[in-house]
């Protein structure tokens, strides 16, 4: 069709800020030293009393419990859901986590467990976590998660393909995803700790947003590093940025790594400062974690009973 | 096109008070003068007061020096000189440097937290840049002491006996740091003055020379304003003079050294260029943006405070510097999360509150960020202005607040010309992801710093200093030892 | 009767021609009852006129390759010492004994072969890579001043101009130069050499007249960055570095003693008439600092 016809009929069908999709060899540039800065601005940030305390509420309702093991058995993932359900038995007024996160054979069983509570499954799919499969296998997979009731899946993308340049056949993937996913919402994982330049990671966000993800992810957890905050910072700019072409907003998802409060809180601080207030809630940031949650709740103990606290009174699974 | 999306800030979670504890902190009453290795009363019987410009209240009297106590200073380094300094080894030297960096090391929270109260300066900043800078001035340069011949090949450096310094109020231990480290590493003795806004960490460091041991009368510390500085530079036995301040003071200091064989090095105003090219990495040059022209409240001389945005990325750029804006924290210097602390005195602030006014009656738009300002204390959001011209007054004169300007270019050859075009040279910013670009620009800027694709780095091994009317001579580095040696 | 001798008609130099001067007035250095020619005594439009064509030529002469600007000193230096026996008589002419004469003029040529050697030299003498804390590479290295006023030296008619420009040229720099007041004759001599020496036009732009008319204009120019002063006079040092504030001119006070000395082959010269530039820039190191990537 003629570009020229074809953007007059986007304008007339009132869709005129549907964002062009760009040329995605042509991505913005980042400079590494420059994103340490920025980080440095975040993590001197002096985060206290209420404000902490607010936070680590919010984190704990952000978290996506997961266990994503070859070892994963139904008596494993039965016991997730069980701590999922309830975090802290002796501070039941807690918000609960926003999603629990397990392989495709485990989402019915998930499912079932979490049915009448707010949290929802999600499932990693598409030949994770190397994704070195077809496109059928991988369409089949995600199918699988979503026909079993998954909410949410996670995505990874051929890094390989992306490596070879091949960026319309990563997009096209990602797509197809999309499209298998129905009205599950889709998380694509760039596997950033493969990917070797923040250049890249800025990339992969542009490639996954354009492809139609309702969220970026950093990791699967199986690569190191894993999630970090300059690669978060890059990609809540990838989403800034598109949101200021569009005015649509993509959420986001770092994983793995993240186990302590504090670094948490500094995840926190930069979605504030680079996104802003709307995106401060499970609808649009996530942490993907497994031990992250006993960490929060001991430290909301903390600001509640004024006692540095032990592992011994916070369960495992 | 509909209404562009915008971000909110400030809504949904706000951070609680961190304030920096100013316990611990053992401030005095009064200080007099550090003369001669001991604390003595002025002979102008004058004190003044010392305000935190945060709360306007008065935090300590300074004694105020006059022709004679100036005189008794440079006495006093005169003394030291002959008896002392220049007759100890140059490794023993070296070693009271280094106490010295030790003991500033050891007291830093002390340090910054005074800074901080004094001159307005964010606690992050005092902290993080400030105190350890000075630490580290004094360490690189204590080490040069015993190796002055490795600078200069073929030459035996000399010193040259008393130096007179000046610092302003921006950075006061920092510049502290800046003259007086590179003058003790060559041989020289010192008569110091700080800015009459600022004067406590100066003492503060006259405490840290006192316990340092070092020998009587080689670093003497004065108060007081123009007078006593006019006192220093026309003192006939100072040797050198190296001042830190406006382009006005420095030519009067200049002119006053006519016909003497006092060498001088001057370290003078600015009015950088920052440059964003399209193809810059642009959200690390907003950030650079933001620290260029907003650290320590624009009371930089080397602030990049005319922006240069080329025109097919101005408006992501504005849009991008405004969202980061709205996230700066205005208040409390005290405060760790405070990112714009006060202004430095209430006659500062006039000056940037009259630049202001001009801006927006040259017809200039201005954009500032919504941050509420505490009810007491001196305070400036921070500002910008688009709509401008070369031919501004807030484009051509520095105002030394938290103001930019901000213009667009379309080529390289415009950006060059216009970012030469100012009698000042101190310093440059060029954002861009083209190596041969860089180098390009980076030759082309008739400025001593350039930074290319930063802004606003300091480092004791990395000399600045202007070209033009931005003043003379280095400080930092090797090329900071030759403004105090004979050659 | 002998052949009626042809004498020369001594100009100034400015951009690379040689203009009489615009004030139409001349005057006449003697040695002792011997009148050594009509000197054009220059005016402060003359001062200004080569301003420009220092200025207008900076660009062209800085921006050439170091080794390039080393070859044209080296080219200057052969066609002084292809010219050795007319400034042997001139200098004779100005008051000069035959063998003062021939030893200023080989110092003249070898004063030039050093510093040609010196041009692409100097900057990695100078030059300095900084070790900063952050990440980021950072290097500081000398650039030309600009433009730069010469008063030469009074007493001496060629190396004393040689001792001056060369150190100054060698920097990248483009001057102005007044000439010895009663020795000027090398100095318009030395133009035709250096007119004839692949120098561009405007590089060095040499004046002759009086310094009482001159000194003034050459140290308040607001588009010169340099001075260098060659001589003694407390009265003229004063004077330049009084009017120099006014756009904070760079001076230098040059004795300049003994000039046949070695002492005075010296890159410290160079040193005096260049700007230390600071360069930073980041460097990208994965996961080395910080929280790294």
């Amino acid at each position: 069709m003629d570009l020229v016809i074809f953007a007059e009929q986007q304008a007339f069908m009132g869709k005129s800020r549907a964002p062009q999709i760009p040329d995605f060899r042509l991505t913005p540039r980042i400079d590494q030293v420059g994103v340490g800065e920025r980080i440095s601005r975040i993590t001197t940030r002096s985060i206290k009393s209420n404000a902490k305390l607010q936070g680590l509420k919010m984190i704990l309702n952000m978290i996506d419990l997961t266990t994503l093991e070859g070892a994963d058995t139904r008596g494993k993932v039965s016991q997730l859901c069980n701590k999922a359900k309830f975090l802290h038995a002796s501070n039941p007024d807690l918000p609960t986590v926003a999603a629990v996160c397990v392989y495709p054979n485990f989402v019915s069983q998930a499912k079932k467990a979490l049915l009448g509570s707010p949290i929802n499954v999600a499932s990693v799919a598409t030949a994770f976590p190397a994704g070195q499969s077809s496109l059928d296998v991988k369409i089949a997979d995600t199918k699988l998660a979503v026909d079993n009731g998954a909410d949410e899946v996670d995505m990874v993308i051929s890094r390989g393909r992306f490596h070879q340049g091949e960026y319309n056949y990563v997009f096209d993937e990602i797509a197809a995803v999309k499209e298998a996913c129905g009205s599950a919402r889709l998380k694509v994982i760039l596997e950033t700790g493969e990917l070797g330049a923040l250049d890249k990671v800025r990339r992969a966000s542009d490639i996954a947003i354009y492809a139609g993800a309702d969220f970026i992810k950093t990791s699967t957890g199986k690569i190191s590093p894993a999630a970090t905050l300059p690669v978060t910072c890059v990609m809540l700019e990838a989403i800034r940025d598109y949101f200021y072409e569009s005015g649509t907003m993509i959420g986001m998802k770092p994983a793995g790594g993240i186990s302590n409060s504090k670094l948490a809180l500094q995840y926190l601080m930069l979605v504030k400062e680079t996104l802003g207030d709307a995106w401060l809630s499970n609808q649009w940031f996530r942490y993907g974690a497994s031990s992250l949650a006993n960490d929060v709740l001991m430290q909301i103990e903390k600001q509640r009973t004024g006692n540095y606290q032990s592992k011994d009174y916070f369960s495992k699974d | 096109m509909g209404k562009s999306p915008t971000l909110e800030f400030d809504s949904k979670w706000n951070l609680s008070p961190a304030p920096e504890s100013t316990g611990h902190i053992n401030l005095k009453e009064q200080y007099d003068l550090f003369i001669g290795g001991k604390w003595v009363k002025p002979a102008s019987k004058k004190y003044f007061d010392t305000i935190n410009p945060a709360t306007e209240k008065v935090l300590a009297k300074v004694a105020e020096a006059n022709e004679k106590d100036v005189n008794r200073a440079v006495l006093a380094a005169r003394k030291a000189y002959n008896e002392v300094w220049s007759k100890l080894s140059a490794g023993e030297r070296g070693k009271y440097i280094y106490r010295i960096a030790r003991l500033i090391q050891e007291r830093a929270r002390e340090f910054s937290v005074i800074e901080s109260m004094d001159g307005g300066k964010v606690i992050r900043e005092s902290r993080d840049v400030d105190v350890p800078l000075a630490a580290a001035h004094f360490f690189y340069y204590a080490g040069w002491a015993d190796k002055l011949k490795y600078a200069f090949p073929n030459r035996n450096p000399q010193p040259l006996g008393v130096a007179g310094q000046i610092i302003p109020w921006n950075f006061p231990l920092l510049m502290a740091a800046w003259k007086i480290a590179p003058a003790l590493a060559t041989g020289n003795t010192v008569v110091i003055k700080s800015a009459e806004t600022t004067p406590l960490t100066l003492y503060k460091l006259a405490e840290v020379i006192e316990s340092a041991g070092l020998p009587p009368g080689v670093v003497n510390i004065v108060s007081g304003a123009g007078e006593t500085g006019a006192a220093i530079v026309n003192h006939p036995d100072v040797n050198k003079i190296a001042f830190t301040g406006s382009t006005g003071v420095g030519k009067i200091i200049q002119r006053a050294v006519v016909g003497t064989n006092k060498k001088t090095t001057l370290e003078l105003g600015g009015k950088a260029a920052n440059i964003v090219f399209e193809d810059a990495p642009l959200d690390q040059a907003v950030e650079g943006i933001i620290n260029g022209i907003y650290f320590n409240q624009g009371h930089v001389c080397c602030a990049g405070s005319r922006l240069f945005i080329q025109e097919s990325v101005k408006d992501t750029v504005l849009r991008k510097l405004r969202d980061r804006m709205e996230s700066l924290i205005v208040g409390d210097p005290m405060d760790k999360n405070t990112d714009i602390g006060a202004i430095n005195s209430k006659e500062q602030l006039g000056i940037i509150k009259k630049y202001i006014e001009v801006g927006k009656k040259e017809g200039a738009t201005m954009y500032q960020n919504s941050c509420d300002l505490p009810k007491k204390g001196y305070w400036c959001r921070p500002t910008l202005f688009t709509n401008v011209s070369q031919s501004s007054r807030i484009v051509q004169e520095e105002i030394f607040g938290p103001v930019l300007a901000v213009q667009t270019f379309r080529t390289i050859d415009e950006v060059i010309a216009k970012a030469n075009n100012s009698p000042y040279g101190l310093s440059a910013g060029v954002w861009t992801d083209k190596g041969s670009k860089i180098f390009n620009l980076t030759s082309q800027m008739k400025a001593g710093i350039v930074w290319a694709n930063s802004y606003n780095k300091f480092d004791p091994t990395s000399p600045f200093g202007g070209y033009k009317e931005s003043g003379f001579g280095r400080e930092g580095g090797l090329h900071g030892l030759k403004p105090y040696l004979n050659l | 009767m002998g052949r009626v001798e042809i004498m020369k008609t001594y100009k100034i130099y400015i951009g690379g021609a040689f203009p009489r001067t615009e004030s139409g007035r001349y005057y006449t250095p003697m040695n002792g009852e011997k009148a050594l020619g009509n000197i054009c005594l220059s005016s402060r439009k003359d001062v200004r006129n080569a301003v420009v064509a220092a200025r207008v030529t900076h660009n062209k002469w800085a921006g050439k390759s170091a080794a390039n600007r080393s070859q044209i000193l080296y080219r200057i230096a052969e066609m002084l010492e292809g010219r050795k026996n007319q400034f042997i008589a001139e200098l004779i002419l100005q008051g000069s004994t035959k063998s003062q004469a021939a030893k200023e003029v080989i110092a003249s040529v070898d004063r030039l072969i050093y510093y040609a050697g010196w041009c692409d030299k100097f900057s990695q003498v100078f030059s300095s890579v900084n070790p900063v804390a952050s990440a980021h590479f950072n290097f500081t290295a000398p650039e030309p001043m600009g433009v730069v006023s010469i008063i030469c030296k009074e007493e001496s008619g060629l190396l004393g101009i040689v001792s001056a420009i060369a150190p100054v040229l060698a920097g990248g720099n483009t001057c102005v130069l007044l000439a010895s007041e009663q020795r000027p004759l090398c100095a318009i001599t030395f133009a035709e050499v250096l007119n004839s020496s692949d120098v561009p036009g405007g590089t060095v732009n040499i004046l002759t007249g009086k310094r009482s008319e001159l000194i003034e204009h050459m140290a308040s120019h607001m588009d010169v960055n340099g001075f260098l002063y060659c001589g003694t006079d407390n009265e003229e040092i004063n004077t330049v570095q009084q009017l120099a504030v006014e756009n904070l001119k760079r001076v230098t006070i040059s004795p300049l003693e003994d000039l046949l000395n070695e002492d005075h082959n010296t890159p410290y010269y160079i040193d005096d008439f260049v700007e230390m530039k600071t360069t930073w820039h980041p460097i990208e190191k994965i996961g080395a600092t910080g929280s790294g990537y």
